[in-house]
């Protein structure tokens, strides 16, 4: 149906959502019965992860049509940036939840568990000469883990940082050129982009090994091993997650679907990518380098 | 900016009895009703478990459950409650009203808006699942502390990532609220010119993007720490159990003030019509309202008095929440100006809006009491906690709701409710609620713990008089049921203004509200 120029589009009922909840609801399901050890959950969760993919493309394809066909005006653009604004402020609070975990560690229970403050009788009574130090003997008092290796801030994560700081630069040097309506140039940064963001990823997976191979540093190896690996993890989750929008967003540019005044998908994959990018800057900072 | 609804979309509904306009609909007033009644059933689920733990309760001595069924009793109960009952009724509210009290035609992001809500009926059938799995469900309680929690059987991975589904329900319904409000006024409608209703439940929505994904990270780590070898929560591997309380009250402060917050929304906006005098204070009860939602985080481990903190962390957190009072207290002084020297009624909607005053502040005076850190080394974790949480959360909370439904019954549904029916219910809630909850806070002082299925003879009589409560509160909601449904069918036609002095933009719309509110946005004075 054709739009009047200034009306905002509410969509007709859509069966995507409840596509979704059954799509998760498998995925989850089959997670908690892989973990209660049953020979079929993981396979269930796989359905219901392919299911969730295909929700996806299916939601957002949608959305891609409709806003190809010109049913969104400008306040339907503002609802979007204010979605994905406050989106991308829920994952700072989740990322924020295991910053706060490490901190905690650092400061508190480590120092408190080799007897400082009101420390004292939990160090006398059960941990007698335990003396925690970060970042090499921070596995606890059980030496949960057995003795580890930390991982240094210079090699692999130095470069790291330099990969992710460029692709931000490349991004950016895209988006220019999407504004600017280079199509040549935006390709080219995009591609770069991504391709920065796939070389992490390669990175962090090498750092991975070495660190289980050879430093003795796993998952399990105390509260260091923990926060070491949850918060990395999750980053590069984000990353992946982040590559492969901006992947999608490389196809669409590609097909031509950007306009240089009119773009919000590129711009949305764009702060994601942003974020992803910060939160790296505080995991060098405090997961390596202090 | 002007705002035309536009049409990919029919202009009458389906009919109501077609699942399909149920499952796919985007409007925004579909999806309000279907988060109210989804509400309504969590209501009743969680209230027979209430009813489970009264039932063991009226007498000392362990009778009619096995103490670990009793444990799971009280933690599924709370779940029900905070998770399935007021947080989705506030939604529902919050979906039916701001779209018609800011002038906008639906919400801002209406397919997300379907998939907050069908969200929730995977979640808790997940949730509820585990009642009937290898260990029995969760009893470690709804604040999920290891290492008891840790404990837990098969149930323990369901409990959480239900969990994770209701949070991304949560975010997304939340995530939908501040963009409809920053983005969808009318013309006109500037932020200080909204109802209160729609301010507080900003604020609400700022708190849950804000929280939500803290507990999410909180509860990820008890997964990892008990499949994936994990020392979040492990003292021996350089973690502590402590840190998770601090990471879980961290979201449970302000979740706490995501229960209240839309309730004083409602009753701001009751108190008026029915004194027939404008709300006094206006600018102040926003102010009031961001200082509060401000507060809410600096105030976590005003629960954790007991577990060992520094003494600088116990003065800390005490004066920190010894200072949300007076945000508090300008509220509630606001609503008794409104109603001062005003020409009151004491229509249903009113009755309840005042019981929520009054009871509402009875648990704020408890809070204070507990929030004396050197008292509440008494009080803690007996049923004086019990008893202040559930004047908040009763009386206050549900009330609320309960209020919220009375008043805008009639806009939703076209015709009024009985009156006579609605004042028994009031009535008989009202005393009822107290006879449950009142005696509790003498139990308490007297140091009757909670989460235990048995207790010492002494206490023998408050608790029956609380069992007895319990059962005539629960009966009475029946009521209220019966009084929904009657409405619905048939009733006196309600005007579109409904109440006298009412105002605000969705009395300015027919009885029932069109499917589509303002498909052109009204002129605002
Ligand atoms: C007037 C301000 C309030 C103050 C000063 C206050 C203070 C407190 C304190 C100190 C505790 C911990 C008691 C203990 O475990 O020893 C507590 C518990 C609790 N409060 Fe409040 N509170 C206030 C308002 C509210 C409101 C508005 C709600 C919800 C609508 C609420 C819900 C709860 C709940 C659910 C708990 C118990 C959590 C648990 O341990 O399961 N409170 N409150
Ligand atoms: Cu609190």
């Amino acid at each position: 149906m054709a739009q009047a120029e200034n009306s905002y589009y509410v969509p007709h009922g859509s069966h995507w959502p409840i596509f979704g909840s059954v799509a998760v609801c498998t995925l989850l399901v089959g997670m908690a019965n892989y973990l209660n050890g049953t020979s079929w959950g993981g396979n269930m969760a796989l359905v219901g992860f392919g299911l969730l993919v295909i929700m996806l493309f299916g939601w957002f394809g949608t959305v891609v049509k409709e806003s190809r066909a010109g049913l969104y005006n400008t306040q339907v653009d503002v609802s979007f940036r204010w979605g994905m604004f406050w989106f991308i402020f829920s994952e700072v609070m989740f990322f924020a939840a295991f910053f706060g975990a490490l901190f905690y560690a650092r400061n508190y229970s480590l120092p408190w568990l080799s007897g400082e403050g009101s420390g004292a009788m939990t160090n006398m009574f059960l941990y007698e000469g335990f003396e925690a130090s970060w970042p090499s003997a921070a596995n606890g008092p059980g030496n949960v883990g057995g003795e580890y290796k930390p991982m240094g801030a210079w090699g692999l994560p130095a470069i790291n940082t330099a990969l992710l700081l460029s692709s931000g630069v490349t991004l950016t040097w895209a988006h220019h050129a999407l504004k600017a309506g280079h199509r040549a140039q935006l390709i080219i940064g995009l591609f770069l982009t991504v391709a920065l963001g796939a070389i992490f990823m390669a990175c962090q997976v090498l750092e991975y090994k070495e660190a289980y191979e050879h430093y003795g540093l796993t998952l399990g190896s105390g509260i260091y091993g923990t926060t070491f690996f949850m918060l990395t993890g999750f980053h590069g989750f984000h990353v992946t997650i982040g590559a492969i929008i901006l992947a999608v967003i490389l196809f669409r540019c590609m097909s031509g679907h950007f306009s240089s005044d009119n773009h919000f998908g590129f711009e949305a994959a764009a702060w994601y990518w942003h974020f992803v990018d910060v939160v790296w800057l505080g995991l060098f900072v405090f997961v390596y380098l202090v | 900016m002007s705002t035309v609804a536009a049409g990919d979309h029919h202009d009458h509904p389906e009919s109501p009895y077609s699942i399909k306009r149920w499952l796919f609909t985007t409007n925004h007033k579909d999806i309000g009703t279907l988060y109210l009644w989804f509400s309504f059933i969590m209501f009743l689920i969680g209230g027979v478990m209430a009813l489970v733990i009264r039932t063991e309760l009226f007498q000392p001595g362990l009778q009619f459950v096995d103490p670990q069924f009793f444990n799971s009793m009280t933690t599924m109960h709370a779940i029900m409650m905070i998770f399935g009952v007021v947080m989705p009724a506030f939604t529902g509210l919050a979906n039916w009203l701001i779209p018609m009290m800011i002038g906008a035609p639906d919400m801002a992001l209406p397919r997300m808006n379907n998939w907050s809500f069908w969200i929730l009926p995977f979640a808790f059938a997940m949730m509820l699942s585990t009642l009937f799995m290898d260990g029995g469900g969760p009893a470690g309680g709804w604040t999920l502390y290891p290492p008891l929690t840790l404990q837990t059987g098969d149930a323990l991975p369901f409990v959480i990532l239900s969990m994770h589904f209701m949070g991304l329900s949560s975010i997304m319904g939340a995530i939908n609220v501040v963009a409809t409000v920053l983005n969808m006024r009318a013309p006109g409608m500037t932020l200080m010119k909204m109802p209160l209703f729609v301010w507080t439940w900003l604020i609400t929505a700022y708190l849950l993007i804000a929280v939500m994904p803290v507990l999410a990270g909180g509860i990820t780590m008890l997964l990892t720490d008990k499949y994936f070898g994990t020392s979040f929560f492990n003292a021996a591997g350089g973690g502590d159990p402590v840190m998770f309380q601090h990471i879980f009250w961290f979201f449970g402060h302000p979740e706490v003030y995501i229960l209240i917050l839309p309730s004083f929304g409602v009753v701001s906006s009751i108190i008026p019509t029915f004194a027939r005098k404008p709300l006094f204070g206006y600018a102040s009860m926003v102010y009031a309202t961001g200082a509060i939602a401000f507060l809410s985080f600096i105030v976590w481990a005003h629960h954790m008095f007991t577990v060992g903190m520094p003494l600088a962390g116990e003065l800390f957190f005490m004066f920190a929440t010894m200072l949300i009072a007076v945000p508090t207290g300008v509220k509630v002084f606001n609503w008794i100006a409104t109603m001062w020297r005003g020409s009151m009624t004491f229509e249903t909607p009113m009755l309840f809006a005042l019981g929520f005053i009054v009871m509402f502040s009875i648990g704020g005076f408890s809070g204070l009491m507990l929030a004396l850190a050197p008292v509440d080394f008494q009080y803690h974790d007996t049923y004086f906690v019990v008893a202040h949480f559930h004047y908040v959360l009763v009386p206050g909370s549900i009330f609320a709701i309960i209020a919220a439904v009375y008043y805008w019954l009639p806009k939703w549904c076209g015709n009024m409710y009985s009156e006579g029916l609605g004042k028994t219910h009031f009535w008989l809630s009202t005393i009822f609620v107290n006879l449950t909850f009142f005696p509790m806070h003498f139990v308490g002082l007297a140091g009757m713990p909670r989460r235990i299925p048995d207790y010492a003879l002494q206490f023998s009589d408050y608790n029956m008089m609380a069992t007895i409560g319990a059962f005539g509160f629960g009966l009475s909601q029946l009521l209220f049921l019966v009084l929904v449904i009657k409405a619905i069918r048939s009733g006196n036609k309600a005007t579109s203004q409904v109440w006298e002095d009412a105002e605000g933009l969705e009395w300015t719309l027919p009885s029932p509200a069109p499917y589509h509110s303002f498909s052109t946005p009204p002129a605002i004075k």
